[in-house]
């Protein structure tokens, strides 16, 4: 079923009595040409543009909880390309002209909201490495302004100018970034992977991989062995689980990263906010609730749930930022599993089993790489190499020493 | 909050401590006489599972002396410790 405003007028008309489910809850078949394992954003996108731009549509999405149950429904939903590295800036971009024209291509309102992402500087060197990273942009042909303390403050008059510790000294801004709907994202992702026929099978977890002479032959899970030529691993926090079961080990630690929402209040914030000197982003939900975050608590973790250590650090951040965050009261909290990677880049490859393809090490800056890690791994999957957007995110690359170290901090994913 | 084990302190807050990742991870003597796999494997590669995990901790702020410990990546609950680094 196609969603236009001719359909919307229709049901209104006949009390909403026709909606249909927005995708199948099919049994998995015994065999598919390829199953993608997580039905997370990454796994979704990759199955969609598998059949979408490779024609590849015998396709399975395992995904072992409910679609929207794991971090695509627990992050901060900002979208961005304000890279600095080349291996790096080119490929988010290519993920921002995804989710520019996301909506109309999935049929789904993802609630895309190019509202300008904001990144603070409270220092000279800050501003200097934010001056080489907007200039590092614009050579990409990428959107990128150099604000001084005046321009962020026409922007956001209500943060704290001149804290003691941290005085505003302007900020970079892309104003193609922004925020999109991150339940919708996956939504649309699976109805419209739905559509080309993918099957989206859910509450199917998978326990084994079964390979053959160094090829893979299939996934043992819940509801009984699937066979597949090619298997794509998308499963963020339990990478190295899965890996495991097809005895490799990773390069990736599982943390826990905290999230957090205030109650609901007025329009207050426009545009995403960042404040590198606490390490701390903040939006408002169109409910009216802050979305803010901050740290990964930093000890190896797979509870979904976190610390008051890191509470109490990412609400001192918000205070030294807007003390008018000492008049709201916190709605909820919540942890999810990053997968964070040794020099803070991802991972999209081949693996050296044949047919069995990684896609990880996201850290937590993996929901506005969705469209363009799906592109690319379905990419990979069906070519079976990587394509230029991907060239520089290998699994080999820690031993060639050819690392994508955003932030040069060394091989310490508690540091990313 | 983590309540740490210190075999030398005893059980004390998170705060006070650092976390020095998985443990048992020996540098090479030699590192020259390593493959890049071989090096990439020591610097990179990791164990991290869902479950028991034996990881180093340094009481920073307390007797500033690193233990191994093994806690449940789960759970969050100690098992047991050990002196040493």
């Amino acid at each position: 079923m196609t969603y236009s405003f001719l359909r919307l007028a229709a049901e209104a008309l006949r009390g909403q009595t026709g909606w249909t489910p927005a995708w199948r809850d099919p049994e998995p078949k015994a065999e598919y040409d390829a199953l993608v394992v997580g039905g997370g954003g990454h796994g979704l996108a990759t199955a969609y543009y598998l059949a979408r731009e490779h024609g590849i549509t015998n396709v399975a999405v395992l995904e072992k909880g409910w679609i929207g149950s794991g971090n695509a429904g627990r992050n901060t939903t900002i979208i961005r390309s304000n890279y600095l590295l080349p291996g790096n800036e080119a490929f988010y971009e290519h993920s921002m002209k995804l989710w520019e024209g996301l909506e109309q291509d999935l049929n789904y309102n993802a609630m895309v909201s190019q509202r300008g992402v904001l990144n603070l500087v409270n220092s000279d060197a800050a501003r200097d490495a934010a001056a080489r990273r907007g200039n590092a942009m614009r050579l990409h042909g990428v959107d990128a302004e150099l604000l001084d303390a005046d321009g962020v403050r026409a922007m956001v008059p209500y943060l704290d100018f001149d804290n003691a510790r941290f005085p505003i000294k302007g900020g970079l801004l892309q104003r193609r970034g922004g925020t999109a709907r991150h339940d919708a994202v996956v939504w649309g992702f699976a109805r419209a992977a739905d559509r080309r026929g993918v099957d989206i099978v859910q509450n199917c977890e998978v326990t084994g991989i079964r390979v053959s002479n160094g090829r893979v032959m299939g996934v043992e899970t819940t509801r009984g062995f699937i066979g597949a030529g090619k298997v794509g691993l998308a499963v963020a926090g339990n990478s190295s689980r899965l890996a495991g079961m097809a005895g490799m080990r990773l390069p990736i630690e599982s943390h826990v990263l905290q999230a957090f929402v205030s109650e609901a209040i007025k329009p207050l914030i426009d545009c995403v906010i960042t404040f590198g000197a606490g390490h701390f982003y903040i939006s408002q939900s169109d409910k009216g609730g802050l979305v803010f975050g901050g740290d990964i608590d930093g000890y190896n973790s797979y509870a979904q749930r976190g610390g008051l250590p890191l509470v109490e650090d990412v609400m001192e951040a918000f205070m030294a930022l807007l003390p008018l965050a000492g008049r709201l009261r916190v709605l909820r909290s919540w942890g999810g599993i990053m997968d964070m990677s040794m020099d803070g880049s991802p991972i999209i490859d081949r693996s050296p089993i044949e047919g069995l393809y990684l896609n990880t090490g996201w850290c937590y800056g993996g929901f506005k790489a969705t469209p363009a890690s799906g592109w690319c791994f379905a990419w990979t999957m069906a070519k079976d190499e990587a394509h230029p957007l991907n060239a520089a995110m290998r699994l080999d690359r820690f031993a060639s020493g050819a690392l994508i170290d955003e932030k040069g901090a060394g091989p310490y994913p508690n540091k990313h | 909050m983590l309540l740490i084990p210190c075999p030398f302190c005893g059980p004390r807050p998170e705060i006070e401590f650092v976390y020095g990742g998985e443990a048992h991870i020996a540098r090479p003597a030699d590192p020259s006489a390593l493959d890049d796999a071989a090096w990439a494997a020591f610097l990179h590669t990791r164990s991290n599972p869902r479950g028991r995990h034996a990881e180093r901790w340094r009481h920073l702020h307390g007797c500033a002396r690193f233990f191994n410990v093994v806690r449940d990546t789960v759970t969050d609950r100690f098992a047991e410790h050990e002196a040493g680094g």
